[in-house]
């Protein structure tokens, strides 16, 4: 029997030995990153490339010599990105309109720094600007939350759809009001570097992985032990049982909704008060996408989410500039991270014919989707 | 230029079939396997990887119609593997659908880096067939009677599929699937087997409107040249409800909505080019808002079946 | 269209010999062998839970057996598929009807067929023609299934069983939730089938319906064949004589637990059922629940409550009769708050709580037993003991300060366990791994504790076994007993009139009759009332 994202319950009704769980363990959660690199390494010779001299590139500027500071960089937004999705995606809720909620979210917060930073003591700025970034993202749910909400129309398109709305959207605002008036390329103004995070310990990192950390680890709090984090819990296992034991269910979805879309807001603030300080237009970095299958690697846990997360940075700082080295399109790493989620998916499946224990796909996932559109009276499933 | 010239109509009216012919393909294919119970959220890929296809094989042979069977035969490949693992494994069809647009984008891109990105070469038009007399009408006649060949087998196929799913005896199956398939198995039929065709079909116009896309409307590959296009056929193909004249009008609104895009540029309107390519999307979000209370789709979509679960 | 070679009417049609299935936990069928003879209705019998739809589904060729095989007229076949199944002449009537319900009763029917690429609409229409002056009905080809009544449903579930041609009819639990009248036109149905050499099989938990229909009967407890009446017995023997022996099958060494003979009769349907409660009179009480003509939204799936009506007084049990999917959901879930109220009041001791939530009601003392039990009254990945709580998220003593106190939590838990006799590995395992009995169980302890005063019993003994059914029965009896007020919505006419003061019932959404329960005729009145037009 699967067990739904983050429930906890000991005493299930396979007992394994301690050897039995820690092989299972291991195969679930190293084994498909083992045979995504493997397969992936093969298709690096299919076109001519050394899979060693790639992988080890991804090494040596991950994790050596600075690169280890660099892909702590990366880490710092993708927890609070990760976080985000971990809360809709524990509420069965898909909200799969990340990457708009970042850019908006993102533009907003480097458009406004110079006046901000400008005019306001810098830790006062670096509060409300984050604030804005979390407001802008949470209020790019706000719509498909009410649809879902009110007519129960499926958040998988609206978000979607909104989501290349928010895209437009930010371009138009670079090119506009937020363009920078001394480059022709549409650009925002790059923010000085006085005026961005400032760096832990004379190192390169930035402080916002500190705030990413503090923030998760809050909200890894509420969401396992506190009456808010059951009820959503209750809700994301069953909309009919949440109504029937009277959780207020419209109101829930939003509020999940928003504090998802606050999360991945306040991502793209920490990236740009932290590390880029300007945004093109055009630039999406489409950290959500990649990210997906650490998510669910990690049972929808926000501490599982930790380590999971950490690889994948070291894999994206590494491989964007392995890449290059080997002359290879950045690209490349979507393939990498789609193998994850395949072979994720089926070691899941053997996993559960063999019954090793919790399954982390939600099985809800399957049901949202054919709900897709359904009247609210009509419930899910 | 003059909003009313004939030469300008024709340039919109060929504008928009160009828009709507690869969503009308990929809609044709996703209603398919959205019958049966399978939805496949990973049409971007599978169109990717169909227009790549397609766009080689013309580079290379120089035929149109050889790179359009390319590209449905890539499609039809690339959902063997959704397949096998979705239907067949019963591993869930949202993450699986996810993984396939990743990969698609993923290795197309990589593979058009690798061999084209310096020489970025183009197609040329392919032929047109002109439809005697038709084609001398003024205006429609070298818009709408003047498209190549592959316009018109794309029609008689929305047709030809219109027909399959409404008189068949494995159009009845296939909807039987997406409606009840423990109707389907107590009956004798076979659900694997028919949502295993059902997926097949779907990749093969999947791949079709891929190679559309590049090798008619556009001319060339680039990579995520979607640009959700498919999430869009996932769209249409909700709205439909399974009527294929619905799929057809459908689409043919969203194509609309590209072409005034493009026709506004051209005017002095002053829109920014990010309001242009916003429009379609806002335009199905409007939909979507007002139709959504009346949209309906197979209860048994998205679930795997296996025998003896009730 | 298969025609069957002659035969001797001693060669059985299709006979089980030694099947045995088991699955994880428990055995469904244990060595089980018994033989269907043509032109010969066989009745199994036994109670839910007792392998009666393990072994329909084997010989529907939807499970394999592990152990043991099928004949079919002396020679041993594998009935590897549906499709094998059917080509053996075996077809199967299902009690959850697997007509599609957006489809046509024609295009139902069509389902099966694999000759040739178009629909053969015209050979369609003409078999459904011949099919229905089989049965004695006439079934309207062009109807969509969701618009035919129960009844005429069966009738096309029937036709379709019988498509390719039939040796072998199996009924599971045809007469569940049917009208009388639709009952009659079963029986006529069968009749005729019987005399057209069809062997049909019947399968009831209700002892009264397997000596009327059946000309053997087979009784299954726990997976295995306990006793079998054949034909020559069942012939020469009374009604008393079959009840007394096959109670004593079905029962035989813990007659005691499920308290007195009688009693065993009534749980087993051997008898008519009637009202086991002291006669109260409630005319001068202040009714505690008032339903004031409310209405709920209306809705594309089911049939909406309109305009109904009801007084509920202390200590009273007020039954809702009615053929399933008339209104009952709805009507729970209105009085439970669970859905919006589009018309109409409700009053509780006087106060209008038409517009308070779920969690509101819940603290007046308004419960809610669902018939959900699995999917919407527990939730299945969570543990037994959080799922006691369940109401109460975020309430002292459980929560403070948002925290869970797990002490109080398990404490209670474990209080609740003792007293409702909740059969469980410990607290913490999940609660979807539960038996059906005991998830009930669960949920009345849930309901039934911190001071209910009005509780909502939505089919509460359906699919339970027979010692879980006596005691949710008992527990709703006492709680009236002691003051509370019960509303009981269900399909078991056996069990309302065992239980209820007053019986109303619900057709359409409306209110459409009330019998007072007070004499042996109720059973009866209440079919009247149900045959009266939709």
């Amino acid at each position: 029997m699967a067990a739904e994202g983050g429930l906890q319950s000991p005493g299930t009704k396979t007992s394994s030995s301690r050897t039995t769980k820690v092989v299972a363990g291991f195969v679930r959660n190293v084994l498909p990153l083992a045979l995504a690199i493997g397969t992936s390494g093969i298709f690096l010779l299919a076109l001519g490339k050394s899979p060693a001299a790639f992988y080890g590139a991804v090494i040596q500027f991950g994790l050596l010599g600075t690169g280890w500071q660099r892909s702590i960089i990366m880490l710092a937004p993708l927890l609070l990105y990760g976080a985000g999705l971990i809360v809709a995606f524990r509420g069965k809720l898909w909200n799969l309109g990340y990457e708009g909620q970042y850019l908006l979210g993102g533009v907003l917060v480097v458009g406004l720094a110079p006046a901000l930073t400008q005019s306001l003591p810098l830790a006062l700025a670096f509060i409300i600007l984050m604030a804005i970034g979390a407001t802008v993202g949470g209020a790019w749910t706000f719509l498909p939350a009410v649809l879902k909400a009110k007519f129960g129309t499926n958040e998988i398109i609206t978000t979607l759809m909104l989501s290349f709305v928010g895209i437009g959207i930010t371009n138009m605002l670079i090119r506009g009001p937020f363009q920078n008036p001394e480059v022709t390329v549409p650009q925002t103004a790059v923010m000085p570097l006085d005026t961005m995070f400032p760096k832990i310990l004379g190192s390169r990192i930035h402080i916002g992985i500190i705030i990413a950390l503090v923030v998760v680890l809050i909200l890894h709090f509420v969401l396992t032990r506190t009456s808010f984090g059951l009820r959503l819990d209750v809700y994301g296992a069953s909309p009919k049982s949440a109504l029937h034991v009277g959780i207020d269910v419209p109101r829930m979805i939003v509020i999940i909704f928003l504090i998802s879309g606050a999360l991945i807001g306040l991502a793209a603030s920490v990236d740009m008060l932290g590390l880029w300080g300007t945004m093109r237009a055009n630039w999406n970095p489409s950290y959500g996408a990649a990210i997906l299958p650490f998510v669910f690697l990690a049972r929808l846990n926000i501490l599982a989410s930790i380590p999971f997360l950490a690889f994948y940075a070291v894999l994206a700082t590494g491989g964007a500039l392995a890449s290059q080295d080997v002359g290879l399109d950045s690209h490349f790493l979507l393939v990498v991270v789609a193998l994850i989620l395949v072979f994720m998916s089926i070691i899941e499946y053997i996993g559960m014919k063999r019954d090793l224990g919790q399954s982390y796909i939600p099985p809800g996932l399957r049901k949202a989707f054919a709900s897709l559109l359904s009247r609210k009276n009509e419930g899910d499933s | 230029m003059d909003l009313f010239s004939v030469a300008f109509i024709s340039a919109f009216v060929t504008g928009f079939i160009a828009a709507s012919m690869p969503l009308l393909v990929a809609s044709l294919g996703e209603t398919i396997g959205e019958q049966s119970g399978v939805l496949n959220l990973g049409i971007e890929g599978v169109m990717l990887f169909g227009g790549y296809t397609g766009f080689v094989v013309t580079l290379v042979t120089g035929s149109f119609p050889l790179g359009m069977l390319a590209g449905a035969g890539a499609g039809i490949a690339v959902s063997l593997i959704f397949l096998v693992l979705s239907v067949l494994l019963g591993l869930n069809q949202i993450v699986i659908g996810l993984a396939m647009t990743l990969l698609g984008g993923g290795i197309t891109s990589v593979l058009y880096f690798e061999h084209y990105s310096k020489s970025t070469p183009r197609l040329g038009k392919d032929e047109p067939l002109p439809i005697p007399v038709l084609s001398d009408i003024p205006v429609v006649g070298d818009s709408v009677f003047s498209q190549p060949t592959t316009f018109w087998v794309v029609l008689v196929l929305a047709v030809v599929v219109a027909w399959f799913l409404a008189k068949t005896n494995f159009g009845l199956q296939i909807k039987a699937a997406g409606q009840n398939p423990n109707s389907l198995d107590a009956s004798g039929g076979s659900v694997v087997r028919t949502r295993s065709i059902a997926v097949m079909l779907g990749g093969f116009f999947s791949g079709l409107g891929g190679a559309y896309l590049a090798l008619i409307s556009t001319g060339a590959f680039t990579p995520f040249m979607t640009q959700g296009i498919g999430y869009t056929a996932i769209v249409v193909t909700m709205l439909a409800r399974g009527r294929i004249s619905w799929v057809i009008g459908t689409s043919m609104v969203f194509g609309l909505s590209v072409a005034i895009g493009t026709v506004i540029q051209l005017t002095d309107i002053n829109l920014p080019t990010d309001v242009i390519k916003m429009f379609p999307f806002v335009v199905v979000i409007t939909v979507l808002v007002i139709f959504a209370r009346s949209a309906y789709v197979p209860p048994a979509l998205g679930l795997p079946y296996t025998r003896g679960s009730r | 269209m298969v025609s069957s070679p002659p035969k001797s009417i001693s060669t059985p049609i299709l006979s089980i010999r030694q099947v045995t299935k088991k699955f994880p936990g428990v055995i469904a069928n244990d060595n089980i062998s018994l033989d269907l003879h043509q032109g010969k209705v066989h009745c199994l019998l036994g109670e839910n839970g007792a392998g009666k739809s393990t072994l329909i589904s084997i010989l529907a060729g939807m499970q394999q057996p592990d152990q043991g095989w099928i004949e079919a007229a002396g020679q041993r076949v594998n009935i590897a598929s549906p499709r094998a199944a059917m080509d053996l002449g075996i077809g199967v009537v299902y009690q959850h009807s697997t007509l599609i319900s957006t489809m046509t009763v024609l295009e139902n029917l069509m389902l099966g067929d694999t000759g040739g690429v178009t629909l053969d609409i015209k050979g369609a229409k003409a078999r459904l023609e011949e099919l229905g002056e089989m049965l004695g009905a006439s079934i309207e080809g062009s109807a969509l299934a969701s618009d035919l009544a129960l009844g005429q449903q069966q009738q096309v579930e029937i036709a379709k069983a019988m498509w390719k041609g039939s040796k072998v009819l199996i009924l599971d639990e045809p007469t569940s939730m049917l009208t009388p009248q639709a009952i009659a036109q079963l029986e006529e149905s069968v009749a005729r089938l019987k005399a057209q050499d069809l062997s049909i099989v019947f399968i009831t938990h209700k002892l009264r319906e397997a000596y009327s229909m059946g000309d053997e009967i087979s009784v299954l407890r726990h997976g295995r064949l306990v006793h079998h009446i054949s034909d020559a017995v069942l012939k020469k023997s009374s009604e008393e004589e079959i009840k007394e022996s096959v109670l004593d099958a079905m029962f035989g060494e813990d007659k005691a637990s499920v308290g007195d003979k009688a009693f065993a009769e009534e749980i087993s349907a051997a008898s008519e059922a009637h009202h086991l409660r002291s006669t109260k009179s409630f005319d001068s009480e202040e009714p505690v629940l008032r339903l004031s003509g409310i209405s709920s939204p209306d809705s594309p799936t089911e049939t909406p409550v309109k305009g109904f009506s009801v007084d509920i007084r202390p200590g009273e049990i007020v039954g809702v009769a009615g053929i399933d999917g008339h209104g009952q959901k709805p009507l729970a879930e209105l009085v439970a708050g669970q859905r919006k109220l589009t018309s109409g009041k409700i009053f509780f001791d006087g106060e209008d709580i038409s517009s308070s939530g779920v969690r509101k009601r819940q603290s007046l003392g308004i419960r809610y037993v669902t018939d959900d039990r699995m999917h919407e009254g527990i939730v299945g990945d969570l543990s037994v003991a959080v799922n006691l709580v369940l109401k109460r998220i975020g309430m002292a003593p459980f929560w403070r300060w948002g925290r869970m106190n797990k002490t109080a939590v398990d404490q209670e838990a474990q209080h609740l366990v003792s007293s409702f006799d909740i059969r469980t590995p410990n607290l913490h395992t999940r609660a979807g791994t539960l038996s059906g009995g005991n998830i009930q169980k669960l949920l009345l302890a849930r309901e039934l504790t911190h001071e209910p005063r009005v509780v909502i019993f939505n089919k509460p003994t359906y699919g339970l076994d027979l010692k879980t059914v006596g005691r949710v029965r008992t527990i709703v009896r006492d709680f009236a007993e002691n003051g509370g007020s019960v509303l009981l919505i269900s399909t078991d006419l056996d069990e309302l009139v065992e239980l209820s003061d007053r019986i109303v019932l619900i057709s359409g959404g409306r209110l459409s009759g009330e019998v007072v329960n007070d004499s042996a005729k109720t059973a009866e009145r209440v079919g009247e009332l149900m045959l009266g037009p939709n």
